[in-house]
Parts: structure tokens; sequence; C-alpha cells
């Protein structure tokens, strides 16, 4: 068998989970998590709120624990993996955010903006890497720009400092050939490693992140039991049995996994994400999977469709941090059947 | 009589767009719109309308010393942070579209005249602009604000590299304003670029989380306020009025611009412009008012 390339694994279980328990994951869990994560190997994990450190908010959803609870408490646990954070310019920023969370002693700052908004993020780069932290240049919703503009936003991420550029399929909206074309395009132009971050919309989030792998992609993100916005994400010890079969070396222990998957199961989520139908509109509609839980809310509270709802918001191509909008939408909605 | 003459420095977007506004004033004079390149967008539009250009900065005002009376200053953050003793030298009235945070936050329909008084005068932002009125509506009805919130969006394509690079000076100024106005304890702001195409309006939602919300008493302030800014903004509209949802006052603004430089789906410009614009005509006001009768107080 030929030697095949290290996959490096990121987890962000315990970031972009928390999106499916309202934010409300406790320090309590988040460093028991931890804890068994770092004895299973997993490489970096990942914390903090659904939308990362600084976004705790009215509009995104109060965190029961603050930046401050969850970084300590992820800390103390976390011996041999990396501390990992997300971070978006506009929610947080250097002087409130960044400089507690490297006091805190984050490792991995994972600077993300939407995938046309790259230049954002230079000065978050700057900090991580000036303060000899690693840094990642993160494009979220990446089905939104063709490949060519993919490139050019990686390539600023890559002059500001980036040492991995990682693209999200945040709406769950690719299929293995959109994500080829993508990291082949990304792995032919860029210096540094790509990765990718899958979301399961529509039940492609395994075979999207091997189809990473196999265009070139060294880094991947995978949640344990899929726990993450919406239809969940790649499902974390399901990612490490594949890769470990395809003859992939990610130095997690399979058994340390299937057992953080039990406890995630059993300890962190209120149910194990499936792919619901609103999920497949969201994915259809290329809408962010995070708007699924007020769009679901606010769609009874109006008495309309929420699937209208989200075909509505995919025709004005909201992007994440919009949420605002599914209020005026489910008004407007209202009103036309009213009229009708 | 003399209008008052003003120099815009900075030809991005808000600049340009400030820079032919003027032309429209009854009160004020553009003098100029001094950039650093002739062959930016906002210097060849300036150029096509007969508005005096330069290509040499903040120099072009130090050559030219009785070129102006008023600067507005639509730079960057750090770039305004060395104009400003500049201009303080020359003897400028500034008017500064950055969030440098130097002089007095300034937001005309809440405080105009406690701030005619400072040199130096800080417009806080676009989304401080279409925020406070709201926060001070509230700050009017409440006295027990716990938290303000406010959340802008705005087309990437009205976001400049300065703004772009003064995204944490954004946040950090818009936040000072709303507790300033509101007497909050705690305020956050957030800023959305968002790259949809079509390109999206300006749109500026406030959450306030209070024990006792008065959604009556607030809508009435409210609308007063509104009626004000509208004197100076028109396209400034409630889209969402007061509403408790989830425990929290949610009210939503949309910022409709008239289209000067960029489309106007760029509000953004409008809501801080129209507001430096209206600081600037309080000044030539008071002025010309003063030099005519020396006597007559100034009652606005």
């Amino acid at each position: 068998m030929t030697i095949k390339p290290n996959i490096l694994i990121s987890d962000p279980s315990l970031r972009d989970g928390n999106h499916a328990v309202r934010h409300q994951l406790t320090a309590s869990q988040i460093e028991r998590y931890c804890r068994l994560a770092d004895a299973a190997g997993v490489p970096i994990v990942e914390v903090g709120h659904g939308n990362g450190i600084g976004a705790s908010s009215l509009q995104l959803g109060l965190a029961a624990a603050n930046d401050h609870q969850i970084l300590s408490a992820a800390r103390s646990a976390l011996k041999r993996s990396l501390l990992g954070i997300h971070i978006i310019p506009g929610f947080a920023t250097v002087d409130k955010d960044l400089k507690p969370a490297l006091d805190a002693g984050v490792d991995v700052f994972r600077v993300a903006a939407h995938c046309t908004e790259a230049d954002l993020t230079e000065r978050f780069i700057n900090f991580a890497r000036n303060n000899g932290k690693t840094a990642y240049g993160v494009l979220m919703m990446s089905h939104m720009a063709s490949p060519a503009v993919l490139l050019e936003e990686a390539r600023k991420m890559e002059a500001y400092g980036a040492e991995t550029l990682i693209i999200m399929d945040s709406a769950g909206h690719y299929l293995p050939n959109d994500v080829r074309e993508r990291i082949e395009t990304l792995v032919g132009g860029l210096g540094i490693p790509v990765g990718f971050h899958a979301h399961n919309n529509l039940g492609c989030a395994i075979a999207n992140s091997i189809t990473a792998v196999d265009a070139g992609a060294t880094v991947l993100d995978g949640c344990a039991r899929g726990f993450g916005a919406g239809a969940g994400n790649a499902q974390l010890e399901v990612l490490i049995a594949v890769l470990q079969k395809l003859g992939y070396e990610t130095g997690i222990d399979l058994y340390g996994v299937l057992d953080l998957a039990d406890f995630a199961e059993k300890e962190l989520m209120d149910v194990v994400p499936t792919i619901s139908s609103t999920s497949i509109v969201s994915g259809l509609s290329g809408v962010f999977s995070g708007f699924l839980k007020p769009a679901t809310r606010i769609a009874e509270e109006y008495g309309v469709d929420a699937r209208d709802i989200f075909f509505e918001l995919g025709r004005r191509g909201v992007v994440a941090g919009q949420e605002d909008l599914i209020l005026e939408v489910a008004q407007e909605l209202a009103r036309d059947k009213q009229v009708a | 009589m003399s209008k008052l003459r003003a120099v815009v420095l900075g030809s991005g977007n808000i600049g340009t767009d400030l820079a032919i506004k003027l032309m429209r004033s009854p009160w004020l004079e553009c003098r100029g719109l001094v950039g650093r390149s002739l062959t930016s967008a906002g210097l060849a539009k300036a150029q096509s309308l007969g508005i005096p250009v330069s290509a040499n900065g903040i120099a072009f005002i130090e050559n030219h010393p009785d070129s102006c009376d008023v600067v507005f200053d639509a730079t960057s953050a750090a770039s305004h942070h060395e104009h400003a003793p500049v201009l303080e030298r020359m003897g400028k009235l500034v008017i500064d579209l950055t969030p440098a945070k130097i002089g007095p936050l300034c937001v005309p329909s809440v405080n105009l005249n406690d701030c005619l008084e400072a040199p130096n005068v800080n417009m806080v932002t676009c989304g401080g602009q279409a925020s406070s009125p709201i926060a001070y509506a509230l700050g009017q009805t409440h006295d027990d604000i716990e938290y303000i919130e406010v959340v802008s969006s705005i087309a990437s394509r009205s976001a400049g590299p300065a703004t772009r690079r003064n995204l944490d000076e954004y946040i950090h100024t818009t936040e000072a304003a709303l507790k300033k106005f509101s007497g909050a304890q705690n305020a956050k702001a957030i800023l959305n670029l968002n790259p949809a195409v079509p390109c999206i309006n300006m749109q500026t939602t406030v959450f306030a989380k209070t024990p006792n919300p008065d959604i009556e008493a607030f809508t009435s302030a409210l609308n007063k306020i509104v009626a004000e800014i509208q004197a100076y903004i028109p396209g400034y509209e409630i889209i969402l009025q007061p509403r408790l949802d989830n425990g929290r006052i949610a009210t939503m603004v949309r910022v409709i611009g008239r289209g000067d430089f960029l489309p106007a789906y760029a509000g953004n410009l409008d809501i801080i412009n129209c507001a430096a614009i209206a600081v600037a005509e309080g000044y030539a006001q008071r002025r010309i008012v003063d030099a005519d009768s020396p006597k007559l107080r100034v009652v606005q």
C-alpha cells in the first residue's frame, strides 16, 4: 500500500455543536469532553459560542458560559490537544476578544470571514502570528463564490500570514464534484495546507470530506456524532473509521473517538443531529443551517411555512449574522397570506 | 452672504458622496475633495462634477491654509489621529467621520447643540448614526436598560478599504455611543458586510433588555425622533415597529440613500454624511447669525 499523507483532524464539536443547543454548553460539559478528546488524541479541539468568541448576543443567542469560562474549562483539560477558537471579525474585536483569548492559552486562531470578505481578517491573523500562535484563514459559505474567487480570497489570507486555509460548506450545499473543483483549485494555487469543513444537509458530509482529501486537502473538521448546526457536520468517528479504511493516518485512537462520540450523544446534545426536512430545504436553498432554529420558532409564531422562509432567504442571498431578516420575511409572508 | 467653506479629506466612498452632497447645501461651499491618487474613482467623479480636487492629502490643506473653514475627515481612524493635531493647530473646525473618537460623539437628532462648541466633532459610525436615536428614545423611556445591542448590515460594495480596516474601531465607537445615548450598562455592536447581489439596503436592528419594557412610551418617543432624522435624511425608515420578541425589545430601521456616489442601497454613506452636513450647517448658521448681529444669541 502506498503511504498516504497524514490528515490533520480539527474537532469543532464544542463550537459548532453549540448551535444545536442554542449555545447552552456548560463549562463542565466542555471540560469533560475535552478530557476524552485529549485522551483519544484529537489534535485540535475548537470551543466557543457557535459563531465564535465574542459572538454571544441577542442576535445570535446568548451563551450559557462566557468565553472566559469556556476557554478556562477547555484549557485545564487539554494536555496534548491544541486549543482552537473560531473568530469572525465584525462580532469579535482584537482588544475585546482576542487579547483575552491569547491570555487564556488559545493555540490555534481560526479567523473566519464570509467567502468574499477575506480582507476583514488581516488584523486578526496578524495578531495571532505576532504573538507566536497558529493562525488559520477560514472562508465561510464558500458555495456563494466561484472557485476562482475563492482562490483570490484565500490568497489574501495566505498573504496576511494564514498557515492553513479552510473552506466551509456552511449550508451543506455541496455535492462531491463541487468540493473537488474547489479544493483542487485551492491546493493548486496556494502554498499552505487546505482543509474542508462539511455540513450534512444533503447527506454528503463524509463523502464530501473524503473527496476533499482525494483532491489534496490535508485538514478536515469533524464533530462527534455530527454535533453541529442544523443537520450536523461530518461525523467525526465515521470520518476516522473511513480514513483508517482508506489508509490515511490521523493519530486518533479509534476506540477513543468512539467513546468520545458516545459521551457527546449522552452528555452534550438534546437530540442526535438528523437530516430534517427543513435541513434539506436549507441545504438546497444554500442558506446557513444556523438559521434553522430561529426560523422554525418564528415560522410557528407567524403561522407561516419555514420552508417558504428559507427559499425567500436564499433568494435574498442572506449570510450568517442576518438572522434579523427572518422576522421581516415571516412578517411579509404572513401579510401576503392575509391578503390572499 | 458668504457660505462656510469646506474641504473633504479622503476620496473613498464616504468622502466622495459627502462632496457631492455639499454642493446642494445652502450654507456650505465645497472647496475641494482631497485624496491621494488622481486616478481614484472618487476624485474622477468629483472632477467630472466641477469640484476642485487634489491628491496631496493633508498637505493640500497645510499648503492652502485659507482654503477652508471646516474640514471633513473621511479617511481612517489611524489617519485622523495624524490629521487632528495639524488641523487643530491651523484652527480649523473638524468634523471627523472616522471612528477615531477624538472629539465628542455627535448624533444631530440627539445632541447637535451640545457639540457645536467643540472644535473637533466625531460622527460616530454609520451604524451609530442609525441606532443612536433609537438608543436615545429607549433611554428617555426606560431608566433601567441592562443591555443594548445593535446589528447593522451593509452591502459589501459600500465598504471601502478604510471602513474594512476600521472594523474594530467601528465596533468600539458604536458601543461607546450606544451607552452614552441610552444609559445602558452594557452595549454590543455587530457589523455584517453582506456580499449579496443585488446589493442589500443598509439595515440596522436594535435590541434592548430591560426589566420593565414600555413599548407604548418608547414608540411614541421614537416616532418623534424619527421625524427629526427624516428632516435631514429622508430615506431613514422604521421597517419593524418596536415589539417584544423573546423578552427583548426589537426595532429595525432601513436607510435608503440618495444614490449620489454609490446607488441608493448604500444608505450607510448617507446616514453619516447627512449627519456631518447637519453639524457643519449648524456651525454655519450660528457663525453667520453671529456675524450679522453680534449681540443676538443663537437659539436653535
